[in-house]
């Protein structure tokens, strides 16, 4: 890890506030936090609901701006971009992965992890290559045909995985991507984010279940919108019963 | 994005839902498919009435004499002659508007042949009457200048009368044919002319020059006409002005004064044939208009499906914008979404319309044009329709916060 702090931070936020106005009532989601995250880290971020901890994964994800407060990603400040420049942030340096997957139904797999090229606009040879090999990182290269309705939970959580790879971003934001599997799947996916954090992709993960931050390498916790605790730990190893084991190495493309 | 992909993506779209997007479209396709079939009948009718007009002679003044009244019972057209041959060569002379003048006088009268014998509208005119009413000869001459002069006893069938006396495709010219009393030579058969727009067969008449006919059919020559003037005009624009010219001539000729009616009376039959094109294109514009209106509610169940499916992909939509669409790119997507369905219903509808028209021209045997430019107009309406009314539900998409649109239920 020390290498990688001398890298500076990969995300880098700075007394960021929140404020919805929702009626005549403010309501304050984020009062001031400040956090660094260093490139290559497992960060899991807990609360309880109306903790705040949506507003700052929304935040973390250029999915919205602070009211106040700076949030520099990637080396560039993005509290203040519009919402086609946030639209290029999301699709170049960051991935996501939901609690619900939201996958495109009646598409197939290839084509779902596709989707983040086509908004690049890649063109369309070299999309099918990158989109093969991602779904390969994930273990699901037998599956490209396959339309969500044909795979399982476990399976399309990782179709959504590669889909946040493909683009080979920096940061992956998963929002409580294990909420809707069982544990043993649960433990399968903490297995793929943990290796994808050993060839340097930053993962934050928002989740409520303690033993799902028990496989990452920092925990934040949230409430009342300020940051109650910030942890380094050694992380939990998760067993992987994928089969075939996915093979996730550094993105050759 | 590109725009490949982008259409791309909306026939899969539109395909997703085959029978909603079919329905949705079935408001385009019904318009579409009216205004063609409406327009190519319309435009058919319009081009028949045409014909029958132009088949009685192109920019055309019949000028008639006057009526007897006799004891508050008046005689009709014709029964008073009071147009001499005078006025003719007066016409011909002074009017400058006018190309030529013919007189028609008329009769019906037994023709017998060799064999067989039939009874026809037998003609006296002049050369120029063929010429205003555009109806050359299929074969032999037509009678001359020199014949009406003359008084010489020739005759220019129509194909029926030929028909009737020597069978269908015979050539009877040279062979002599009895007319009343007098033998007449058959110098030429007129070409086929068809049908009035009444019905009445234009080939079944004999042609003998006006002197002839005075003399051998009226019985002796006459100051007077015993039937009408037949006026081309140089135009069709100076029809109206031809008629002022004939109108004057005459009432001078006639010394007529100011107060007095006119003794004669003038029938402009392009302005009849004008009038009734008209009153054709009114209707076809009227029931056009009424598909153009079924149009527009077309484009309000476009505008009302793309909302629908716009609200049921708001989680697509938050995903599209997660993984970085700007809002510009889903403002396309939508909106070419529409477009596809507008077009493809355009389409459809113009393929249903000439079929439509087809059917009908060919079951009550109507005539009919599809007309190039009215397909034409009718797509790029229909796509213009997509546009317009897909463009509030694509705005409301592209302006959808990915936030809430991700976590929609």
């Amino acid at each position: 890890m020390s290498t990688a702090q001398q890298s500076g931070p990969l995300i880098h936020v700075d007394d960021v506030h929140k404020v919805y106005k929702s009626g005549d009532v403010e309501v304050h989601a984020l009062r001031g936090v400040s956090v660094d995250v260093y490139p290559g880290e497992f960060v899991a971020i807990m609360g309880s609901s109306g903790s705040g901890k949506s507003t700052l994964m929304n935040l973390l994800g250029c999915l919205d701006r602070p009211t106040k407060g700076s949030y520099v990603l990637a080396g560039r400040e993005v509290a203040k971009m519009d919402k086609n420049e946030l639209a290029e942030v999301r699709n170049e340096v960051l991935g996501f992965v939901f609690q619900s997957f939201n996958l495109l139904a009646r598409t197939s797999a290839l084509e779902n992890v596709e989707l983040p090229l086509v908004y690049r606009g890649t063109k369309g040879s070299l999309r099918h290559a990158k989109a093969k090999l991602a779904l390969e990182r994930v273990g699901l290269g037998a599956r490209l045909d396959h339309t969500p309705a044909q795979l399982s939970g476990g399976q399309q959580q990782r179709v959504a995985i590669a889909r946040a790879l493909v683009g080979d971003p920096k940061v992956i934001l998963a929002d409580e991507p294990t909420g809707n599997l069982d544990s043993q799947t649960s433990e399968d996916v903490m297995a793929l984010f943990q290796a994808l954090g050993k060839v340097g992709i930053t993962i934050v993960l928002v989740t409520h279940e303690p033993d799902i931050a028990e496989f990452a390498s920092r925990v934040i916790v949230v409430k009342d919108g300020l940051i109650l605790s910030d942890e380094r730990q050694q992380p939990k190893r998760a067993g992987s019963s994928i089969e075939p084991s996915p093979v996730v190495t550094e993105a050759s493309a | 994005m590109n725009p490949l992909v982008t259409i791309l993506v909306a026939f899969r779209a539109v395909l997703r839902n085959k029978l909603r997007s079919f329905l949705t479209t079935l408001g385009i396709i019904i318009g579409v498919a009216a205004v063609i079939a409406m327009m190519a009948i319309g435009a058919g009718a319009k081009a028949q009435v045409e014909a029958a007009f132009t088949a009685m002679g192109t920019n055309l003044l019949i000028v008639m004499p006057g009526t007897t009244k006799a004891g508050g019972s008046f005689g009709g057209f014709g029964s008073m002659p009071t147009l001499t041959w005078e006025d003719l060569d007066a016409i011909r002379r002074e009017a400058p508007s006018v190309k030529l003048v013919a007189p028609q006088l008329r009769s019906n009268q037994p023709i017998v042949g060799e064999e067989l014998n039939w009874t026809t509208s037998v003609t006296g005119t002049t050369p120029d009457y063929f010429d205003i009413r555009s109806w050359p000869v299929a074969t032999g001459t037509m009678f001359t200048q020199q014949d009406v002069d003359s008084g010489a006893k020739v005759v220019v069938l129509g194909k029926t009368v030929v028909e009737h006396l020597f069978g269908a495709n015979a050539d009877p010219v040279g062979q002599t044919i009895r007319l009343g009393k007098s033998p007449c030579v058959i110098v030429g058969v007129l070409s086929t002319k068809g049908q009035s727009a009444m019905g009445q067969d234009y080939d079944d008449a004999a042609f003998i020059p006006y002197t002839t006919f005075e003399q051998r059919i009226q019985g002796g020559l006459s100051k007077y006409v015993q039937g009408s003037f037949y006026v081309q005009a140089t135009a069709s624009d100076t029809t109206q002005k031809a008629l002022t010219e004939v109108t004057a001539i005459l009432r001078d000729r006639h010394h007529l004064p100011v107060s007095a009616d006119d003794d004669f009376s003038i029938r402009n039959l392009a302005e009849i044939a004008g009038a009734q094109a008209q009153g054709t294109e009114t209707m076809t514009t009227l029931l056009a208009s009424v598909a153009a209106v079924s149009l527009l509610v077309g484009g309000i169940g476009i505008m009302n499906i793309m909302l629908v499916s716009v609200t049921e992909r708001t989680r697509e939509i938050g995903l599209r914008m997660a993984i970085g669409a700007k809002p510009r790119s889903i403002l396309l997507q939508f909106l070419v979404e529409a477009l596809v369905l507008s077009l493809a219903g355009g389409m459809l509808g113009v393929s249903i319309g000439v079929g439509t028209a087809t059917w009908l021209a060919g079951k009550f045997n109507w005539p009919m044009q599809i007309q190039i430019d009215v397909i034409g107009i009718s797509v790029v309406f229909s796509a213009l329709v997509g546009i317009v009314f897909g463009l509030y539900p694509a705005r409301k998409a592209s302006q959808l916060d990915p936030i809430d649109a991700l976590r929609y239920e």
